[in-house]
């Protein structure tokens, strides 16, 4: 096990200069969530207008792989429709077990870099709470909508 | 403490390519091969259920068992086998004493009070108690470095306190409470002493008579037992005025369509098929700790924690919490800029073992303005030499994201 397929260099410069890092003021939909197990914490906001996630910015306590997690998600969702954005949680969960996965249908760009977590398994939780946050905000707004 | 490594067979592989350096003793201890064999011989040559049937194997259990229960009475100096029950483990004891005892006696007015650094276990179960009974919550305060001043102890408790229910040791800061004190105090103002021994009885000797507590709780998996046996110790007039919280096979006297009584103590606590492999296991484990000795293992921990805090002081950018003296056998410490996961990670890679994260002690994270922690614990199998490996770990993880960082 090499830890440089864990800590890619893209992993790093995501968890030191988050992207969407911060607070959406008005009409957002919000979760907050934690991972009980280590203490990492989310507050995920989207703003939905149309089917379409035009905008998401996250806070968060965590490691680099929860962090840089977070940030890459929040730049891969924007502009897509929250169906996508469900397929993408899903590609990623694959992503984290280890499976193949076709990037045809989207382009992955820094996400990719995520995928050395699933050599590390204790880390794989590490990775998915954002993605959590992402599935359970966009559910939250298809039952209000 | 030499000696005792051989008998740990887990502890001679490699992980990641490195040998084993396991320092994760406060979350479960290693199990030596007297024990592993003690469950083996069991299954193999006796495995039978206990308290039933007049077949000789079912009678070899039961020997074998209430065998353990003596052992366990003997190793914390109880006055009887009525006061030992055995348990899944401290968090179970610890809801049956909250369940048991204090649910149908405490009501609005009384006071529960606690450390801010309790384990989970032993916090949620008190504010379940205090949500049910209309109690109130106390807490005593804390010093800097996490120790209790027994002079603001005496002024929090109250002739209304009727349990105090304390850690003897953090499993975070090492801290060793001033328990005999406590429980005078208490007893004093009328009330009672509720122990969580996860973290002390497996690394020094706890004389339930001498420290006058009327309850203890703790864990077989910690001190070289297997998981899923535990012990609740209670004083037996406590215990004989509790009712049973589980009820179904083994623990009933005379049952008819309506109604039951309950066996004598301590089975009445223990319905159900128990643990019977675990309180064997658990009583091998006893036999070693005390062929070994726990003055001994006392002594050897706490010099591993002295040694490991003046190595690691010497770390550049890193935080130790808790008390630089008086601590028991685990250091917890963060690394400047540096996510304790991503230390683990670094150094599991070098086939070292810590724990990281809040460690089951959410409000402690919170007093100590962090979200989580990285935590290195001995016991008798650890040694300097494990300690140096730790050392050249932290400074390895310091290079590899200094790197990764430029």
């Amino acid at each position: 096990m090499s830890l440089d397929d864990l800590y890619r260099r893209v992993i790093m410069d995501h968890y030191q200069r988050p992207r969407n890092k911060g607070r959406i003021e008005d009409g957002a939909v919000t979760v907050d969530l934690n991972n009980p197990t280590c203490g990492d914490r989310i507050s995920l906001q989207m703003r939905v207008e149309d089917g379409i996630i035009q905008e998401a910015k996250f806070l968060g306590e965590g490691c680099s792989i929860s962090l840089a997690s977070a940030s890459m998600m929040t730049e891969a969702v924007k502009g897509l429709k929250v169906e996508e954005a469900l397929e993408l949680v899903d590609l990623f969960s694959k992503m984290m077990q280890g499976e193949d996965v076709d990037p045809e249908k989207f382009p992955l760009e820094d996400i990719e870099a995520l995928m050395g977590v699933a050599k590390f398994p204790a880390r794989i939780k590490c990775a998915t709470l954002a993605w959590k946050a992402l599935e359970q905000g966009v559910r939250n707004q298809q039952k209000a909508d | 403490m030499k000696n005792a490594r051989k008998d740990f067979p887990i502890l001679d592989q490699s992980v990641n390519g490195h040998p084993l350096v396991y320092l994760d003793s406060s979350a479960t201890s290693q199990k030596p091969v007297q024990v592993i064999e003690a469950v083996e011989a069991y299954y193999r040559e006796i495995n039978s259920n206990v308290h039933r049937g007049v077949h000789t194997l079912g009678t070899k259990a039961t020997d074998a068992y209430e065998g353990a229960r003596e052992k366990v009475r003997r190793f914390i100096n109880a006055g009887s086998t009525r006061e030992i029950v055995f348990t899944r483990g401290t968090t179970t004891g610890i809801n049956l004493v909250a369940r048991s005892y204090a649910i149908p006696r405490l009501q609005p007015g009384d006071e529960v009070i606690l450390t801010p650094a309790e384990h989970h276990s032993n916090l949620i179960p008190w504010q379940q108690v205090v949500k049910a009974t209309g109690a109130t919550l106390k807490y005593f305060p804390l010093e800097a470095d996490g120790t209790l001043d027994l002079a603001k102890v005496r002024t929090t408790i109250t002739p209304n306190t009727r349990i105090v229910a304390i850690q003897q040791v953090s499993n975070v800061l090492g801290t060793v409470h001033p328990i005999k004190e406590i429980a005078k105090i208490v007893h004093e103002n009328g009330g009672i002493i509720c122990v969580d021994g996860a973290q002390s009885v497996p690394h020094m000797k706890v004389d339930v008579r001498d420290l006058d507590v009327d309850f203890l709780a703790f864990s077989g998996h910690k001190m070289c037992g297997p998981t899923g046996i535990g012990v609740l110790y209670g004083r037996e007039e406590l215990l004989e005025q509790m009712e049973p919280i589980e009820f179904g096979g083994e623990m009933i006297d005379h049952v008819d369509l309506t109604d039951a009584t309950w066996k004598e103590l301590p089975w009445k606590f223990e319905g159900g098929t128990p643990i019977i492999a675990g309180a064997i296991g658990l009583g091998a484990a006893i036999d070693y700790l005390e062929s070994i000795g726990m003055e001994q293992i006392d002594e050897h921990d706490r010099k591993l924690a002295r040694y490991a805090y003046e190595m690691l002081s010497q770390v550049e950018g890193i935080t130790i919490y808790g008390p630089k003296e008086n601590r028991t056998g685990l250091i917890t410490f963060n690394l400047d800029d540096i996510h304790p996961h991503d230390v683990a990670t670094v150094l599991d890679a070098e086939g070292i073992a810590v724990r990281a994260g809040h460690h089951c002690c959410q409000p402690l994270m919170r007093w100590l303005n962090v979200t989580a922690t990285a935590r290195a614990s001995f016991y008798l199998y650890n040694d300097e030499a494990d300690i140096d490996r730790l050392v050249k770990g932290i400074q390895k993880t310091k290079e590899y994201f200094g790197h990764v960082f430029r």
